[in-house]
């Protein structure tokens, strides 16, 4: 891979949940999480709810600081070697919670707009812009522009904040549950949106959703995580088509049936996930792993390369390799 | 079973030209002339597009709209009840006694500073004037009905201290609470992963036959409304614009916008490549044109759709379509029937 565009390193962030001293508790949100993105390619991440997606996206993005750890843009360690002024003009986020990341007081296309006038931009040039971002993301910004975030439903306030940070014309987009309040069809606009922008400004995407069926479609790579840690990541041609990791069989397994004469009739994984404060010695999936054998309890799995560019933490695949 | 529009007596919902109209320059008409019934015990998934009036709809069922700003029009019955007209403790009754409604966002519905058990039993004794011990034992009851792990001590949990999927499973115990008749579920499993997803989807399913309930259920995700629905609808622009049993609609849709919709589904397409998207924007909802609301975006719209109100097809029982195409696919298909 030639020089990544944007790379996390040993990522570490744990929340406090209260206590002190030795009776001190912590969320480990994300605990040693690393990969890297090439110019232009588009990273799916997908895990439990809660399995710290947001969280790391929100590291990467620099508006968390992790414990340990760091993020490189460029090859540059951001904060001593590249100004995060700079860094925030080149990497934005679209959040999961569309309500709470639009100012109440402001109108639509002032939100849109206010991206380049930091910049620089002149007003009238900064609306010009935004109009034109709404019109892209689907928003008539005659009907819409004037209109606060309250005034619209789920779907268009997404739709705003994804044209809100285009308008800092970035190089990498962190899209979290981005499409997830749209219906499909307008869901298959953003995407087309989101691809098209990929090929004429060459964006690279990390692109966080609970929906399988829209990461495989828009993403080169896939990273599943489970309790803050990294199970599996690999192609999503290979990831889809052979996972390596038993939990991402039971999530791809999950997914809802589009046949009413075969209706699911038991979810692939019961019980709920562990407390992140407390997560289980050795393989944290273990004690939910219908495979879970010998080591599974005790030894935390290397990460196996199981094909080219593809890696999962499971013990099961020493045995897959000695039998290889 | 239940019949698009005849068979009034036993049902459980019956709405018949319901508009929600909100205050504003220009103002939004979000709902327009929307008429459907649900029978007791049925479950009807809501497709639509963003924005067509899904939540506002559930929102008038249960009376949460701001009353200043919100016009509403036409009648809206449940369980026998004028629900547009009740005030004081008639409405309180009906908010989570007779009905309920759970969200994508269980902060909606749970308070922070309460525990889940103080929560439960607050809305039986509110609802059902139990005594507090009674109450407390309902509130165990139900979570051991979510499946809550080790329930007893989840009583005393905020709901910070619960996991994303055990939140959403508390909000359903909290909405089950007090038996309601019916349940309003707007996108309630959006923001969880698959695993749990599915979790919830079957335990719904199970909650609703054991309890007989009503539910309408919105989601955008049409395996989601196949998992859980018996009968769908789909809505544009603030009218329903089709509706039928989950496998007439999902085979085979007869309104383009439905056509389109499902359509768009990602399933089965060549990853990267475009996608099929219904080309166009919807109308704006303050000037809607006078014949169908699609057909500007239609591409099958005839001269005739733009300027005439649309004629409603139905085959009689289950179904019907808002469409002049849709009558025509229907003889067409009874003849192609018939041939064999
Ligand atoms: N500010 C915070 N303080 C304490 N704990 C936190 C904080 N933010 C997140 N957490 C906890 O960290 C863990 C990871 O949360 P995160 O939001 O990253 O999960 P997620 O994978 O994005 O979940 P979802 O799919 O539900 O969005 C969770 O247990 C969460 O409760
Ligand atoms: N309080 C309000 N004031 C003005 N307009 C509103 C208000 N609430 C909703 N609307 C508008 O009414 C229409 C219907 O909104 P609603 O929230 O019902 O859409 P929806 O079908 O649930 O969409 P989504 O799938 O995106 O959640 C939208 O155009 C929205 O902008
Ligand atoms: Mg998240
Ligand atoms: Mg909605």
């Amino acid at each position: 891979m030639s020089t990544p565009i944007l790379s996390a390193h040993s990522l570490v962030k744990h929340f406090n949940a209260g206590g002190f001293g030795a009776a001190r508790k912590v969320v480990r949100a994300v605990d040693d999480v690393s990969f890297e993105l090439a110019p232009g390619e588009t990273l799916g991440v997908v895990g439990e709810s809660g399995c710290g997606k947001s969280t790391t996206a929100r590291l990467l993005v620099q508006l968390l600081k992790p414990d340990s750890g760091s993020v490189r843009y460029e090859g540059k360690v951001v904060g001593p070697e590249l100004p995060l002024k700079a860094f925030r003009s080149k990497v934005q986020m679209v959040f999961q919670d569309s309500f709470a990341s639009l100012n109440p007081r402001m109108t639509m296309i002032d939100a849109v707009a206010f991206g380049p006038t930091v910049h620089g931009v002149s007003q009238s040039d900064a609306i010009r812009k935004a109009q034109d971002l709404l019109d892209r993301v689907g928003l008539d910004p005659a009907r819409f522009g004037g209109r606060y975030a309250h005034e619209l439903s789920g779907g268009q306030r997404q739709r705003v904040n994804i044209a809100r940070a285009l308008a800092f014309d970035p190089q990498v987009i962190v899209l979290d549950e981005a499409v997830s309040a749209l219906d499909k069809s307008v869901e298959a606009q953003v995407l087309n949106l989101l691809m098209d922008l990929r090929r004429e400004r060459g964006l690279t995407y990390v692109f966080i959703s609970h929906d399988l069926n829209v990461v495989r479609h828009i993403s080169d790579r896939v990273m599943v995580m489970y309790l803050g840690e990294v199970a599996e990541i690999g192609p999503a041609e290979s990831l889809y088509g052979a996972p390596c990791h038993p939990y991402t069989e039971a999530l791809l397994a999950a997914m809802p049936s589009l046949d009413p004469d075969q209706r699911t009739m038991e979810a692939p994984l019961a019980g709920d996930p562990p407390n992140p404060i407390d997560p289980p010695s050795g393989c944290r999936f273990h004690t939910r792993c219908a495979r879970a054998f010998g080591p599974c309890s005790t030894q935390i799995p290397p990460s196996y390369t199981v094909g080219r560019s593809h890696v999962a933490a499971c013990h099961l695949n020493s045995v897959k390799e000695h039998v290889a | 079973m239940t019949s698009g529009f005849s068979q009034s007596d036993m049902s459980l919902i019956r709405v018949r030209d319901l508009s929600v109209r909100f205050a504003g320059t220009p103002p939004v008409h979000a709902v327009n002339s929307v008429s459907f019934d649900l029978a007791p015990g049925e479950v009807l998934g809501i497709l639509g597009e963003s924005g067509s009036g899904k939540s506002v709809t559930l929102k008038t069922l249960l009376r949460l709209l701001p009353e200043r700003k919100a016009t509403i029009t036409g009648t809206v019955e449940i369980d026998g009840q004028d629900v547009l007209s009740l005030t004081g403790r008639g409405l309180a009754d009906h908010r989570g006694g007779i009905v309920s409604m759970i969200f994508q966002d269980p902060s909606l519905a749970l308070d922070p500073v309460y525990t889940i058990g103080q929560q439960i039993a607050e809305s039986v004794i509110r609802h059902e004037g139990a005594s507090k011990q009674d109450a407390m034992a309902r509130a165990l009851e139900m979570l051991e009905l979510v499946r809550i792990p080790s329930a007893k001590q989840r009583l005393e949990n905020y709901p910070h201290e619960m996991s994303g999927g055990m939140r959403q499973r508390a909000m359903i115990a909290l909405a089950l609470a007090c038996r309601p008749k019916l349940l309003l579920a707007d996108e309630p499993t959006t923001a969880l992963d698959a695993t749990v997803q599915i979790q919830i989807l079957l335990l719904l399913r199970e909650l609703q036959q054991e309890m007989g309930m009503g539910v309408i259920f919105v989601t955008h995700d049409i395996g989601v409304a196949v998992e859980v629905s018996d009968r769908l609808a789909v809505m544009y622009a603030g009218s329903f614009v089709e509706t039928g049993s989950v496998k007439d609609v999902i085979r085979d849709a007869r309104h383009p916008y439905s056509k389109g919709l499902l359509a768009a589904n990602l399933v089965g397409a060549v990853p990267g490549t475009r996608l099929d998207a219904v080309p166009g924007a919807p109308p704006p909802l303050n000037a809607l044109p006078e014949g169908c609301a699609f057909a500007p975006r239609c591409a099958v719209a005839e001269d005739l759709c733009l300027v005439s109100p649309v004629p409603l097809w139905s085959d009689g029982e289950n179904r019907w379509a808002r469409c002049v195409h849709a009558k025509r696919e229907a003889a067409r298909k009874d003849r192609m029937g018939a041939g064999n």
